[in-house]
């Protein structure tokens, strides 16, 4: 999940629709950590990597950030099928408001 | 508790008389909300009342993140009941559908807070393995066919990426079942072999190692050998000193693991390593919670043995592996004898899926060392820094020397099982899973030479790759809250802000 920014213009164009494509799949994740992993990896790779000037050196973060696309497609796809209930934090962003205006959060869980 | 029972029954039996609700439905409807604060009522109003019971409005906080009674529990309750009637459920086909789609919307499944106990598995790890869950079935040690050439080399490669990870060669890597295994075999296989001739019959440990590695020596303890558990200090650490004068001519092992599952201290392995090549004794370490978050090099650090785990490193459950050094060669006597596959030390066909993902996640733990240790310091610090401001709460183990994905943190006047209960949507425990079942205190914080009730009172939170801010913010807040509760409710913490010193009292019926 890393690749790099580059100066030289036809390519920056690449690095930036890559890097918009890693995190638009990123976020496909159904699993809360998994989704946060996967788009703070990126944007960090991202930035670690933005003075890169050796030109096969952004070659090889390149094929690296594409390989990395390719497994996000096929692993949000996975993650997707096998969803689970969200987690209580996610709960708090975008938790759903009861009549009463409480956001319901907690459950027990481990009873059954 | 004994009120909760009945209505517990009486729901079983109504859910299980109506099947058209999918089990996921059923299992978000147990009524037990309140069991936390019930039991935890009981507890300080009977069997506590050495002074005076606290009054009842002493007990009155404002909790933001209580357990609510679910709303969702009720609409259940009814779609149950007029489904005895045979009435409604195939009204509206979608309507168990929608029920899950709602429970779907908002949060419940608790945080994951417990890394040492096990890791879930890095999506990139999982990639790697399918393909030899789906095509690549050959079976690794077939050398007529290209099915068991592309298994062996896949198998050859993962060897490879553990062998970089540690600084060995990938022939010295032997796999395994699982760190458990690693450990049991290098312990007694290294005692047996050397005790037969009689002359090496000692081994020494440390009294806080995990309990695979206690139970192999104890077992070893029957068959003659002499074992010495060496204490720990007050820190966690094992004292060089205790451990030069332990060694004797005719100790073969040292076995001390390199970070501690419960209290997360790093022993200092180097100058261990360095003691036993003097003495010329075989050091193993069991560096399960260690491997992929440290960097660890075999011989820098003159390790003779060590035991890997993967499902602590992000990657699959069922393997591990165990090094084991070629030149000075380690003999061991092997275990399971068979095929002679690896070395002959651990006979069975490898699961090339379970390998493949290890080795994936060996690689992945290595690249993203750097990056995995400097964010999980940042969490371990804020987490650490607001349990500690809270009064009356002490960090378990040396302050320095420890692993910052484990905190173990002790909150006195509150007893942990019952902050745990009061915590069920984080998922915690208060020492390693193997001993979670019992009420028993923790050994390893009884060895740091804590009390009972300081060991009791401890929790530990563990912090992994996945991990988030959000996540940390979330726990800090419940656990303040939560301790302040259940503190209100203790008449120990009465007594305490009265200024009372607990152990100046002398107690009625003790």
């Amino acid at each position: 999940m890393s690749v790099a920014n580059v100066a030289r213009p036809e390519s920056a164009q690449k690095v930036l629709s890559l890097y918009r494509q890693l995190l638009r799949q990123g976020n496909q994740f159904a699993a809360y950590n998994f989704r946060e992993y996967a788009k703070r990896r990126t944007r960090d790779a991202f930035h670690e990597n933005k003075a890169v000037e050796d030109p096969r050196r952004i070659q090889e973060l390149i094929q690296k950030g594409l390989k990395d696309l390719q497994m996000l497609k096929r692993q949000t796809v996975i993650s997707q099928f096998y969803q689970q209930d969200r987690l209580v934090v996610e709960g708090g962003l975008s938790g759903r408001d009861t009549a009463n205006h409480e956001t319901l959060r907690q459950k027990d869980t481990g009873w059954d | 508790m004994a009120n909760i029972a009945p209505s517990v029954l009486r729901q079983a039996s109504r859910l299980a008389s109506k099947s058209a609700i999918s089990t996921a439905s059923r299992r978000s409807a147990w009524p037990l909300s309140r069991v936390a604060t019930t039991r935890v009522q009981n507890d300080a109003t009977s069997s506590r009342s050495y002074v005076t019971d606290s009054r009842r409005d002493h007990a009155q906080v404002q909790v933001d993140t209580a357990i609510k009674l679910d709303k969702k529990e009720f609409e259940k309750a009814g779609l149950a009941m007029s489904g005895q009637n045979g009435s409604d459920v195939h009204v509206s086909p979608m309507a168990d559908v929608l029920a899950q789609a709602t429970v779907m919307d908002e949060g419940q499944r608790p945080i994951y807070l417990d890394m040492q106990a096990t890791t879930p598995l890095d999506p990139r790890v999982l990639d790697a393995m399918l393909p030899f869950y789906t095509g690549f079935y050959g079976n690794p040690h077939s050398r007529t066919h290209a099915y068991g050439w592309e298994s062996e080399k896949a198998v050859e490669d993962a060897r490879q990426h553990i062998a970089t990870l540690i600084g060995a060669d990938p022939k010295e890597i032997i796999f395994t079942s699982g760190a458990t295994e690693s450990n049991n075999m290098s312990i007694k296989g290294v005692a047996r072999f050397f005790g037969r001739s009689g002359k090496k019959r000692h081994i020494i440990t440390s009294q806080t190692e995990h309990k695979c590695v206690l139970d192999s020596c104890r077992h070893l303890q029957d068959e003659g050998f002499e074992v010495t558990y060496l204490p720990v200090q007050h820190n966690g650490l094992v004292d060089l000193k205790v451990l030069e004068d332990a060694i004797r001519p005719d100790t073969a092992l040292v076995s001390i693991m390199a970070v501690n599952n419960e209290i997360g201290v790093i022993q200092p392995l180097e100058k261990i390593g360095k003691m036993c090549r003097e003495k010329k004794v075989f050091f193993h370490t069991d560096a399960a919670q260690a491997v992929g978050k440290l960097p660890l090099d075999v011989n820098a650090m003159n390790i003779d043995l060590m035991s890997i785990s993967s499902h602590k490193i992000y990657g699959p459950k069922g393997i591990g592996a165990c090094y084991v050094r070629r030149r000075p060669r380690v003999r061991l006597d092997p275990i399971i004898s068979g095929g002679g596959q690896e070395r002959g030390l651990r006979s069975g066909t490898l699961a090339p899926a379970l390998v493949v993902g290890f080795g994936e996640a060996c690689r992945i733990a290595k690249e993203e060392m750097e990056y995995d240790s400097k964010r999980i310091k940042a969490l371990s610090d804020r987490l650490l820094s607001g349990l500690l401001s809270m009064e009356h709460t002490t960090q378990n183990g040396d302050h320095e020397q420890f692993y910052p994905g484990c905190v173990n943190v002790s909150f006195a006047y509150v007893e942990g099982e019952s902050l745990l209960m009061a915590l069920k949507d984080i998922a915690l425990s208060s020492g390693s899973a193997c001993t979670s079942a019992s009420l028993e205190p923790s050994y390893v914080l009884r060895a740091l030479g804590n009390s009972d009730e300081s060991a009791h009172s401890s929790i530990r939170f563990g912090i992994g790759r996945f991990t988030t801010e959000q996540e940390i913010d979330y726990v800090l807040k419940a656990v303040t809250e939560r301790v302040g509760f259940l503190r209100e409710l203790s008449p120990l913490w009465e007594l305490v802000q009265e200024g009372v010193d607990l152990n100046t009292i002398e107690w009625s019926q003790h």
